[in-house]
Formats: C-alpha cells, structure tokens, sequence
C-alpha cells in the first residue's frame, strides 16, 4: 500500500514538470514571456553566452595606422608548446628599423588553445578573445590560419 | 457496399492520423516531462508549428530506410511477422464505436467498421492473436536475443490475457451485452438528481485499474516492455529495419490507440458527452438543446476523439514515470494480485446484482 501512494507521488511529479513547462512553454511560444522553462538550448539560433576569459581562436590586432602590431620578435612561437605558430620575418620598407611579419602562420589544427602565446606576446598583438566555437573544416590546410584571416575580426 | 469502403477509408485513416499524433504527443510529452522541448525542427513552406509536421517527416523516412533482410533468417515467418502484428492491432480498432449507428431511411448504419454483436470477444480474441506477429518475429529472425524476447512476450501477453478479459467480466454483468454500442448506450444513465453518469469507471473503479494495467502489460511497452528489453536484448524486431520495423513500431503505437479507445467505450462513457441524448442535451439543471442526428453524430466523434486523447495522455505519462518491471515481478504481479482481484471484483459484482435483482 505505502508503495502504491509512491507510485502515485511518481505520477505526480511528471504530471507537474509536464503541466508546469508546458504553461512556461506555450506562454514564451506565443510571445507572452521570456522564460522558457526548459534548459534546451536550440543551438544554430541560440546560443549559450560564453565566459570573458575563455580561450577560443586566436586574434591579431592592427595598429591605430592600420599595420599589424606583430614585430615578429618569435616570442609566441618559441612560448607553444605545440609549435604551431610559423613566423618569417622581414624589414618593414617604409619604417625602416622596425620588423614585421612577412608571414604569420597558426595551424589550429595543432593549436592546444593553452595561450601562452598570448601570455608571451610583449606588443598584445595576440590574443584569443574571438568568441566563436566553430573551426570544423573539410581540409586540414584550411586550419591554417594567415595573417588575413587572423586579423579577420 | 460502397458504404463499408468508405467506412473503412475513413475509420482507418482516422486511426492512422491519430498513431502518427500519438507519436508526436510521446516525443513532446516525455521532451517536457524531462525539461526539454523535443522535435520541432520539421518544415513545411516555411512553416514549423512548434513540429506539427514532425509525424510525417518520421513516416518518409521510415519509408526510404534501407530494408535489409539479414541472409539466416526464416524467410516465410520473417516477412510474415511485422503484417501480422500490424494488422492484429488494426482490425480491433475497427471494432470500436466512433459514434452512434445512423438510422438512414429505416436501416441503421454502424459508423465502426465491424458493427459486430459481439464486439467484446471479437476484440478480446484479435489482441490475443497479436501475439503471434511478436513471436513469429522472434522465431523467424533466428536471433537469440530476439527469440528471447519473444518467449517474454509469450509468457506475459498469455498471463494478462486472463487479468485482462477477467477484469471486462465484471462489466459485462453491469452492462449486459456483448455489443460495445450497446455497452456505450448503457452507460447513458444519470443517478443522482440525473447529475451523475453511470459510466463504467463509477460502477466498476477495480475492473477499470484492473483493465488498465493488464492493457499496458498487453501493449508491451514500459513499465511492462520486458520483450523488448531495449537495454539488455533489443528484443524480438532485432533483425528488422526500414518499413518491416516500422510496421512494429506502428502496431506498439495502435495498441496505445486501441487500449485507449477501449477503455473510453468500456469505462468512460464512450462517444457520448455528458447529458446527450437521442435527441440532443438534457441539462440536469432543466434546459434541452435539440440537435438533428447528424449533428448528434459529429459531437459524440469529437468526443470520443477528446476522451481518446486524454486517456492516450495518461497512458503515456505512465509510460515516462516508471521503471521496468523485472520479470518475477511482472508474473506476481499478474496471477498473484489482478487475477485474485479480478475474481474478488466479479464475486462482488455479482453479488451486489443478485441483490439488486
């Protein structure tokens, strides 16, 4: 007998997370409220807020003048510990003294998103603040990311 | 002639609509039992409908599933075996009354497909022969898990069966016919000040438990679906796929729609809304509404197709609430408590009618 009233308390609690996220539902699906009530997150539409400091793809920032504030000091490369980063250096012709990157190479397919190379960067011209989750490609050669795609906001 | 086609168009089309829904209401009801939202991606022209469509997407693509025919199997039992459970679960439904006969120029016309006299047994007898669509599958797939799974089904249908038409004798003594029309006619009487139907579930609450439960265990599905066992031995559609699965598949979702109808017609009043008559409503607080016989028609399938859904509802909120039995449990469960119970439900039954009598 105890265990039949228990079997009944057991219809009653999916009876009501049934009624309750159906009334939350029904109300947020016409409009009239923006709690859902359930936890899916319908994910190409929405989705989940990613934390400040997560580490994601990486960024190269450009100056106020537009050039790449890269000076290819190689810190960040010598810093991965995964070697990904590929860097060839040149003079910059019209600030002379000064270097850039002639190439700037990040195969993410290495990447171990650990950012040291962030950490290491003395000019912050590196950093991993792009908050896009996506790199699924059909080509391995398409992880490596240049310097256009990497400035690419 | 062309009268029994189109009852049977219609009656069947209907049903099949109303599986392909009960599928749909069991994604999105368990979805909302767990805290999810379940399918609504399904599109047509644009439009999603929260799913609406979702029903008939999962039917194309059970249709364009490969349908592979492993090379060990019993070729004749194989094939055999989804028809069989799929047209076992169909026929009954043909069986139960959608609506009042109509009475056309002197002749009464049923409106269910099999306006049978003996309704009862026809359907009792139909959902005892469904059986063999499981274990011929089992057999035929020659498969030991799917032979398994089989013998379980074996076993508990043939022990339910006894719960299960023992529990309808009971309300056959209280409404005495063996026409499930008939039946539903009976139970258009009010008691109390004409305020309080007499329908089966008030006169017979323990048959009505009793049929339920032994119905769920007919259909095989959770709490009772030791044959198909999902996690242990995939059970006895093991070796089937494409369409010869989804005639399994849709033969489970029928039984939801046949016990349901079945309890409605038996238990709930059937076809009839509360106060309709012959003629139309009489309000137990004195007004009448008048309605021709074709209107009277269309209230009761509306009805029946409301108390269908609710009792579909409460099958399925069973379903996604409990566990599964184990099998021992399974078999106290059904000769040690419902069949007792069912012979302690007659005993009283009858008693009480001798003394009415």
């Amino acid at each position: 007998m105890r265990l039949f009233w228990e079997a009944i308390k057991g219809l009653g609690i999916t009876g009501k997370h049934l009624i309750v996220n159906l009334w939350k539902f029904s109300l947020y699906y016409v409009g009239l409220s923006r709690d859902k009530g359930v936890v899916t997150i319908e994910y190409p539409e929405e989705r989940r807020e990613t934390f400040p400091r997560v580490r994601l793809r990486h960024r190269l920032l450009r100056r106020e003048d537009g050039r790449v504030r890269c000076v290819a000091c190689f810190m960040c490369a010598t810093a991965c510990p995964s070697q990904c980063i590929y860097i060839e250096a040149e003079e910059d012709p019209e600030h002379p003294l000064e270097k850039r990157p002639k190439q700037f190479l990040i195969d993410l397919g290495k990447c171990a998103y650990c950012g040291f190379c962030v950490e290491a960067c003395p000019e912050d011209a590196l950093r991993m603040d792009v908050h896009i989750p996506e790199l699924a490609e059909y080509e391995r050669e398409n992880l490596i990311y240049d310097i256009e795609k990497l400035t690419k906001e | 002639m062309v009268w029994v086609v189109i009852k049977v168009v219609v009656i069947f089309t209907w049903a099949l609509v109303t599986v392909l829904y009960i599928t749909l209401l069991e994604r999105k009801e368990s979805a909302l039992i767990q805290d999810r939202i379940g399918a609504n991606r399904a599109e047509v022209l644009g439009l999603r409908l929260n799913g609406l469509f979702q029903p008939f997407a999962d039917a194309l693509k059970m249709f364009f599933k490969e349908d592979y025919t492993p090379p060990f199997v019993d070729r004749p039992f194989y094939l055999a075996a989804p028809l069989l459970a799929l047209i076992f679960a169909l026929v009954p439904v043909g069986a139960i009354p959608v609506a009042d006969s109509l009475n056309l120029g002197g002749k009464e016309f049923s409106l269910s497909v099999i306006g049978s006299n003996v309704g009862v047994v026809l359907v009792l007898s139909l959902l005892s022969l469904g059986i063999y669509g499981v274990i011929l599958g089992g057999y035929g797939s020659k498969n030991k898990y799917g032979l398994v799974g089989g013998m379980r089904a074996t076993a508990q249908v043939i022990s339910y069966e006894v719960a299960l038409g023992l529990s309808l004798v009971g309300v056959l003594l209280v409404f005495p016919s063996l026409n499930l029309n008939e039946i539903v006619h009976m139970q258009n009487r009010y008691v109390l000040g004409g305020w309080v139907p007499l329908w089966g579930i008030i006169l017979q609450p323990l048959a009505a438990a009793l049929f339920l439960i032994a119905g769920m265990a007919e259909n095989k599905r959770v709490p009772f679906d030791l044959p198909e066992g999902e996690s242990e031995i995939i059970g006895y559609f093991l070796e089937y796929s494409g369409m010869k699965f989804g005639m399994f598949f849709v033969a489970d979702f029928v039984e939801v729609l046949l016990l349901a109808g079945l309890f409605t017609t038996f238990f709930l009043g059937g076809y009839n809304p509360p106060y309709l008559f012959q003629d139309g409503f009489h309000f137990p607080w004195g007004g009448t509404w008048l309605l021709s016989p074709v209107w009277i028609r269309l209230i009761q399938f509306i009805t029946f197709n409301i108390k269908l859904w609710i009792m579909v509802w409460f099958l399925l909120l069973i379903r996604w609430t409990y566990p599964r039995y184990r099998f021992d449990q399974l078999m106290d469960l059904g000769w040690k408590s419902l069949i007792p119970l069912s012979i302690f439900n007659i005993i009283i039954t009858s008693g009480v009618m001798a003394v009415i009598k």
